[in-house]
């Protein structure tokens, strides 16, 4: 493997975060706080503890992970977008790089810029709740794993829209209500028992849910559901990829 | 010369709506020669240039760039070619030296900030080095294209269309830069719709129209095989029409009968049918002219011809 690519691709994502700062940084911390605000502080005063944990506090693992997720769908996915839309993707798919170069180049960036805003936002929310991680370690496990997978996920779509419209498509229309209906703001217990077993369907209740046992030691779903779920997407991400490469779906005629 | 630097076997490429592209294109590129590749829209100039770089996928066929394989050894064969597209693909918020320093890091080299500023500098780049991209014309955008391709030392640089949309002014520059490049020891491939631009800098010419290569020639050699040349004579007294001993299909008569029009190749005058012949023959009839102008055609006009002629 060949640093020198890895290293060119990984600076210039990163030195875009820096030039659009105001968007890549500020403004995720801006809504989170607001989040905090009318969950935490407005409805959150209407409800009693969940588990022994304040309902501000019980609320942080959930909006990390609903920005985490969204941010790095969107950051991988337009990292590699860009250069589709303005035609300078010629430069990366005839330089001797292999796939895998290309990959953590671009799922590495986005998944730092993730990473980041993550743990900005953990910090932010101290100032709004008495934070306590019971696990630190598993809690940036969760942290990486999440934000590689869905990088890759992003990475995906990224080189599936073929406009600007395809490149929102999948954060809104798909990401963020799995994230809201996946126990972001609310514990599964709460529901009926037959929503109970429909959220077990989404996928991100599994993330949120092992994030949050990070936290306070109380999740909805078993550990080894979460780990196993986060796997399997992540390999899901990668075998997708390995065939987008191997036939130069939509990169390669 | 015979040190082939890229040789091109079998070549076949079929796009998905089944449009085929290329088809069973053979070409060896020489070391150290400019090529100049010419055709018509849709050709297929750039789907081989594509092909050679990675861009496209070949249907069928083998590349081979400095003896290495362009799809089992594309890491070696990739590293060895510089490609400046047709297009003005920039990312606009860059600036020039940042946009030059991410393609040597792309193509594997460590960084060099030496080789940077003499690119630059060779390009008249570098007093705009900290600008950004989108603060450039056009022809300092094609420029900073030619300098990415140069930042990793490739030994094969490929132009498509290099001086598309710019001046005379630049254009005259750039032949300047792909010339010194060349002396440098760089082989160049280029394509171009001016064929002004292949006459001036090519030293051999390939011509490809629908997919096939129609000929491969020394530019030279190519003038001399299939150009034809025009002598004109004014004459002093306006002939109505040609006498019996003159009516040669390669000569005509203006309108007006003040010009008589010999067209020839080096051929005629091998076989003693040429110019000399011509002359005796009007001497003999009693014709006499008070001047006379030769023309030769163009690589323009050979390109022309060749394209009508398989069209």
């Amino acid at each position: 493997m060949n640093l020198y690519p890895i290293r060119a691709i990984y600076m210039a994502e990163m030195a875009r975060t820096r030039r659009t700062l105001l968007q890549s940084i500020v403004s995720p911390v801006i809504s989170t706080s607001l989040y905090f605000v009318v969950f935490g502080a407005a409805i959150g005063s209407r409800i009693s503890e969940i588990e022994g944990v304040s309902y501000g506090a019980f609320i942080v693992p959930g909006l990390i992970m609903l920005m985490l997720l969204t941010q790095s769908v969107s950051n991988a996915s337009f990292g590699i977008f860009f250069p589709k839309f303005s035609g300078s993707i010629y430069e990366i798919l005839s330089a001797p790089i292999s796939y895998l170069e290309i990959v953590v180049g671009y799922v590495g960036a986005a998944a730092s810029k993730s990473i980041i805003l993550g743990l900005i936002i953990l910090a932010t929310s101290g100032f709004f709740v008495p934070l306590e991680i019971a696990h630190p370690v598993w809690m940036l496990t969760f942290l990486v794993l999440t934000a590689i997978t869905f990088s890759l996920l992003g990475f995906i779509i990224g080189i599936w829209a073929d406009g600007f419209d395809k490149l929102q498509l999948v954060p809104l229309l798909v990401i963020t209500p799995l994230t809201f209906l996946g126990g972001s703001f609310y514990s599964i217990d709460m529901l009926p028992p037959f929503w109970q077993t429909v959220t077990l369907a989404n996928p991100v209740v599994y993330l949120v849910s092992g994030f949050r046992w990070s936290f306070y030691g109380i999740s909805d779903v078993s550990l080894g559901a979460s780990v196993a779920m986060i796997l399997l997407f992540l390999v899901g991400c990668l075998a997708t990829i390995g065939w987008i490469f191997r036939t130069g779906y939509r990169l390669k005629p | 010369m015979n040190d082939p630097i890229i040789t091109i076997n079998g070549l076949n490429k079929t796009y998905e709506g089944g449009f085929q592209a290329l088809s069973r294109v053979d070409l060896t590129i020489q070391r150290g020669e400019i090529f100049a590749l010419l055709g018509p829209n849709g050709a297929g100039k750039t789907t081989l240039i594509s092909v050679v770089c990675g861009l496209a996928t070949p249907t069928d066929g083998h590349v081979t760039v400095d003896g290495f394989d362009s799809v089992t050894h594309y890491r070696q064969a990739r590293e060895r070619i510089g490609l400046v597209p047709q297009e003005l693909t920039n990312e606009a918020f860059e600036t020039v030296w940042n946009t030059v320093s991410f393609s040597r890091g792309l193509f594997g080299k460590p960084p060099n900030p030496g080789h940077i500023e003499k690119v630059l500098k060779s390009l008249a780049l570098w007093d705009k080095r900290n600008n950004r991209l989108m603060t450039l014309s056009g022809g300092m955008k094609r420029r900073v294209l030619i300098a990415k391709a140069l930042s990793h030392e490739p030994r094969i640089l490929f132009l498509d269309e290099p001086t598309a949309g710019v001046d005379v002014e630049l254009r005259r520059d750039m032949w300047e830069v792909v010339r010194g490049l060349r002396d440098n020891g760089v082989t160049i491939i280029l394509t171009t719709h001016y064929i002004e631009e292949a006459e001036e800098m090519a030293d051999r010419i390939g011509v490809i129209n629908r997919g096939e290569i129609v000929l491969v020639e020394g530019k030279a050699a190519l003038m001399k095989k299939l150009g034809s040349k025009q002598l004109t004579l004014q004459l002093h007294e306006p002939l109505t029409e040609l006498p019996p001993a003159l009516a040669l299909d390669t000569l005509g008569l203006t309108a007006d009968g003040y010009e008589l029009v010999y067209t020839y190749d080096g051929h005629q005058e091998e076989e003693g049918h040429g110019i000399s012949a011509l002359l005796a023959l009007l001497e003999q009839e009693g014709i006499s002219f008070k001047d006379l102008h030769t023309r030769q055609s163009s690589l323009e006009d050979i390109f022309v011809d060749l394209v009508k002629e398989r069209s």
